[in-house]
């Protein structure tokens, strides 16, 4: 043996080995065009296209972007406090976040939903519940602000929501978990929940002009899960369906126990028919129930809060034709409505097939009593096979939510296998797939729920971030991504961090909301009970242990700004009213040492901020958003003296006192 | 007559790379012999598993998390009997290597091919039939069950499981094992062709 047959065989196993490294499979990378830059750029100066309403999932707000740059425009605070602008803070909004277990400073926003005319979003309202404590707001796409929030009795966790009917003549509410009805009964044992614990969906009626939510009536289910949901549209009209888990009916760890079954159902509701059984007093009253409902008035800047006792409850076994049950596989997350309302889209997020319903043939199994031999809870269950339009074959693991463009393709989410997959409605085929870095749950494509979808974007909403941006310690921004979809296959343009962890979000054309924006509030029609009309009315007065600021902003000086008489044990309240006209000029306000927020009140507005003070001394206050050139020198003194000190009552600004 | 040419002693250069593959042997011990890797778009930064001659290595908590979807059973080093025997068989082994590189006895150096082999399948047979085990075994209460599935990972290269691309690979334990192999045919060749050069 040579030296030469020595080196042919380490070269040789060195091949081998490096061979083996060359084998190693390349991970999955997204091939991003070379235009996406000019694609996603949104010039200085000029508009996005769509305005995109974006739950803020664990943040409890709604977050507002622009696509398609992803900027970020606006977090418009629902049902968690926002000490920036002093919601739930403030006097004011403090009601708005009252509930039947008292003042709830947090929840969870789960999804969105526009109010719809005919099937497309009109631009007026945007819907979101909470998961939480369970409750519906409404959002006004004038001021973007929380106009009113309605609290949902008889409910565990309102995740089923806020989907709306075609018209939104309703918005529906249906409990995640399933408890016992709300009052004395419900303390039960816990492992009773076959016999005890019921489902509960909420009809909760909007009025055409004012967009005022009440509940008009509930249906109350066996014990299931509702997960998700869509109002049928076009020919399914007055229909509403409704993905429901945990047909299994476990309660101890649903994560193995109600993943047994290998159908669970998506419920086909005729909402029509109930209203009509609604209207025609079939339902029962249920007088033990107390839930919120918060109203924010525009004219006095003021929200109030009034406790409801009744509801309106329909059983559902008791009807023949009100509910319908589809055998759907695996823990359906996603139920989705197809444009023209002929499909419905089941999405087991444990299946490895998308089912796609026929509502024609839901229509036909019904009419001919087409029947498993066995109702479920009472409710018919009709035969899967009956009803099924089609399967999509292998698009992927664990799907969870589908949308639709204008051409009649399907796009569906898949958590587990990371990807967004594109199908035919008609012929179920797979056209595309695109990976989604990384995880990815809701998506959403402009009008994607609508009867005439937009079309053009899509956005990935992820639920895993990791290295897609710098790292910012363990906790990351979740990661949305914008995807083209007016070719045959997707193109990734734009990842964009979000903030909280957005599940749905609602894509509307710029063009629906921005002319009517409000620009300020006309101070003329500011009827709040303590407006300052001028900084010739501002004043401090005291009544008993109350002392009332009466406080006027303008460039560049907040008026009064030298307050004395103010004594410990005393409940000091600002009124700040902004005696601006001009547009884009709030005035902030804050005192030091107050157990509370800053106030940032807009113009023609009134604001209150309380202060109860700790100590004697002398508090400076001032204007927390720069607001002109003397910005810094916009602030005051407030004088603190003992309780019972001879200080009088006293304020000025500029001259000395009257 | 044959004793005798199977008892010549063999070339020292043979002597040292038995020697020297032996003392190597005795570092495998500590060494990961194979891994698994696992690959996904979810997972950027990879999953690997890596196993030694005595425990298991690398992500095992996070692969038995996603695992428990699909009903495999748990990943621990107390299942394995191997984990325990491994070392010591290796050990004999790495002994048995540098025994033969002092004793230099030609016919040894034939016996612990012999040997060496036989573990060597021993080795992989034992090794596929755990990855069918896992693969197939599966919990029918699993929340996930896809029907026809089976998530045996490779021996050797690569396989969709799902969502996961499956890479199955020998580790440096692994390839200074198979350079033992290597050089252990070739020092036995060699000999075979001195000794038969050698006969009248």
């Amino acid at each position: 043996m040579k030296l030469k047959q020595y080196l042919t065989l380490s070269l040789a196993a060195a091949t081998m080995a490096s061979t083996f490294q060359a084998c190693r499979p390349k991970g999955a990378g997204g091939a991003l065009s070379g235009n996406a830059a000019e694609r996603v750029y949104v010039a200085p100066g000029e508009y996005d296209e769509f305005y995109t309403f974006t739950s803020g999932g664990f943040s409890g707000q709604m977050t507002v972007y622009g696509l398609p740059s992803g900027r970020l425009l606006k977090q418009i605070p629902v049902f968690s406090v926002n000490a920036e602008n002093a919601w739930g803070f403030s006097e004011e909004t403090k009601p708005m976040l009252q509930t039947s277990h008292g003042f709830v400073p947090w929840d969870d926003l789960h999804h969105i939903e526009s109010s719809f005319t005919e099937g497309m979003p009109d631009g007026r309202w945007m819907f979101a519940n909470s998961n939480n404590t369970p409750r519906l707001a409404r959002i006004d796409l004038t001021t973007f602000t929380t106009a009113e929030i309605l609290e949902i009795p008889n409910t565990g966790g309102n995740h089923c929501s806020p989907f709306t009917t075609e018209n939104s003549e309703y918005v529906i509410a249906a409990t995640r978990f399933s408890v016992p009805p709300d009052g004395p009964e419900s303390d039960v044992p816990i492992d009773s929940y076959k016999q005890n614990f019921t489902g509960h969906i909420s009809f909760v009626s909007i009025e055409k002009e004012s967009g005022e939510m009440n509940i008009a009536f509930q249906l109350k289910t066996p014990g299931l899960n509702f997960d998700l949901s869509s109002a049928g549209k076009g020919v399914s009209d007055g229909w509403l369906f409704i993905s429901c888990y945990n047909s299994e009916q476990a309660h101890t760890l649903l994560e193995v126990n109600a993943s047994q079954n290998d159908k669970d159902f998506i419920m086909a509701v005729n909402w029509k028919k109930a209203e009509e059984y609604f209207k025609a007093g079939k339902g029962k009253k249920q007088t033990n129930v107390r839930y919120a409902h918060n109203k924010f008035d525009h004219k006095t800047h003021t929200a109030t809060s009034e406790m409801k006792t009744e509801v309106t409850v329909l059983d559902v076994a008791d009807f023949e034709d009100l509910a319908y049950l589809i055998p759907c596989p695996k823990s359906p997350h996603g139920a989705d409505v197809s444009p023209t309302g002929e499909f419905i889209v089941g999405s087991g997020k444990l299946a490895a097939l998308i089912p796609v319903f026929s509502f024609e043939k839901l229509q036909k199994a019904i009419n001919s009593a087409d029947f498993e031999g066995e109702r479920y809870g009472g409710i018919p269950v009709v035969n899967y096979e009956s009803v099924l339009h089609g399967e999509v074959q292998k698009p992927g693991l664990g799907p969870l939510h589908t949308e639709f463009d204008e051409k009649g393709n399907a796009y569906t989410s898949f958590f587990v296998s990371s990807e967004v997959v594109k199908w035919d409605l008609k012929t179920l085929e797979v056209l595309d797939r695109q990976p989604t870095y990384y995880s990815v749950g809701h998506l959403m494509v402009a009008g994607g729920n609508a009867k005439t979808p937009y079309g053009k974007y899509l956005v990935a909403y992820n639920k895993i971030t990791k290295d897609r941006f710098l790292p910012t310690g363990p906790e990351l921004a979740h990661s949305a991504q914008l995807f083209d979809i007016s070719g045959e296959k997707m193109e990734l343009l734009l990842d964009f961090p979000t903030l909280g962890e957005p599940h749905y979000a609602q894509a509307i054309p710029a063009d629906l909301i921005k002319d009517k924006s409000v620009k300020i509030y006309d101070i003329n029609a500011n009827e709040h009970p303590h407006k300052t009309n001028g900084e010739a009315e501002a004043r401090v007065e005291r009544n008993g242990n109350i002392v009332r600021v009466y406080m006027t902003t303008i460039r560049s000086h907040l008026t009064p700004d030298v307050i004395e008489g103010i004594q410990l044990g005393d409940e000091v309240y600002f009124h700040v009213t902004n005696l601006e006209q001009d547009w884009d000029m709030p005035h902030g306000f804050a005192i030091k040492g107050n157990n509370n927020s800053e106030l940032l009140v807009m113009p023609g507005e009134t604001i209150t901020l309380k202060w109860v003070p700790d100590r004697v001394g002398i508090f400076p206050f001032y204007c927390t958003d720069f607001c002109s050139a003397l910005h810094q020198e916009m602030s005051g003194y407030a004088r603190v003296s003992p309780k019972g000190s001879n200080v009088p009552i006293k304020y000025y600004t500029g001259q000395q006192a009257q | 007559m044959t004793d005798v040419k199977n008892q010549q002693r063999i070339k020292s250069l043979h002597r040292a790379i038995l020697i020297i593959s032996g003392m190597a042997l005795f570092a495998v011990i500590a060494l990961p012999i194979w891994r698994i890797e696992l690959i996904a778009p979810q997972y950027p930064e990879g999953l690997e598993m890596f196993i030694y001659s005595y425990k298991l290595g690398g992500q095992v908590e996070i692969i038995n998390g996603l695992n428990h979807y699909i009903g495999m059973k748990v990943l621990k080093a107390d299942d394995f009997i191997e984990f325990t025997v491994l070392p010591y068989i290796i050990a004999v082994y790495a002994v048995f290597f540098i025994l033969t590189g002092l004793l230099a006895r030609r016919k040894l150096v034939y016996l612990l091919l012999g040997a060496f082999i036989l573990f060597g399948i021993v080795a992989m047979v034992d090794f596929y039939s755990w990855l069918y085990d896992y693969g197939h075994n599966l919990d029918p209460t699993a929340p996930i069950i896809v029907p026809g599935m089976a998530y045996q990972p490779p021996l050797i290269g690569y396989k969709q499981l799902l969502n996961f691309l499956a890479f199955s690979i020998p580790d440096i334990g692994g390839w200074i094992f198979i350079a033992c192999g290597i050089l252990l045919t070739y020092c036995s060749v060699a000999e075979w062709r001195i000794a038969r050069q050698k006969l009248p």
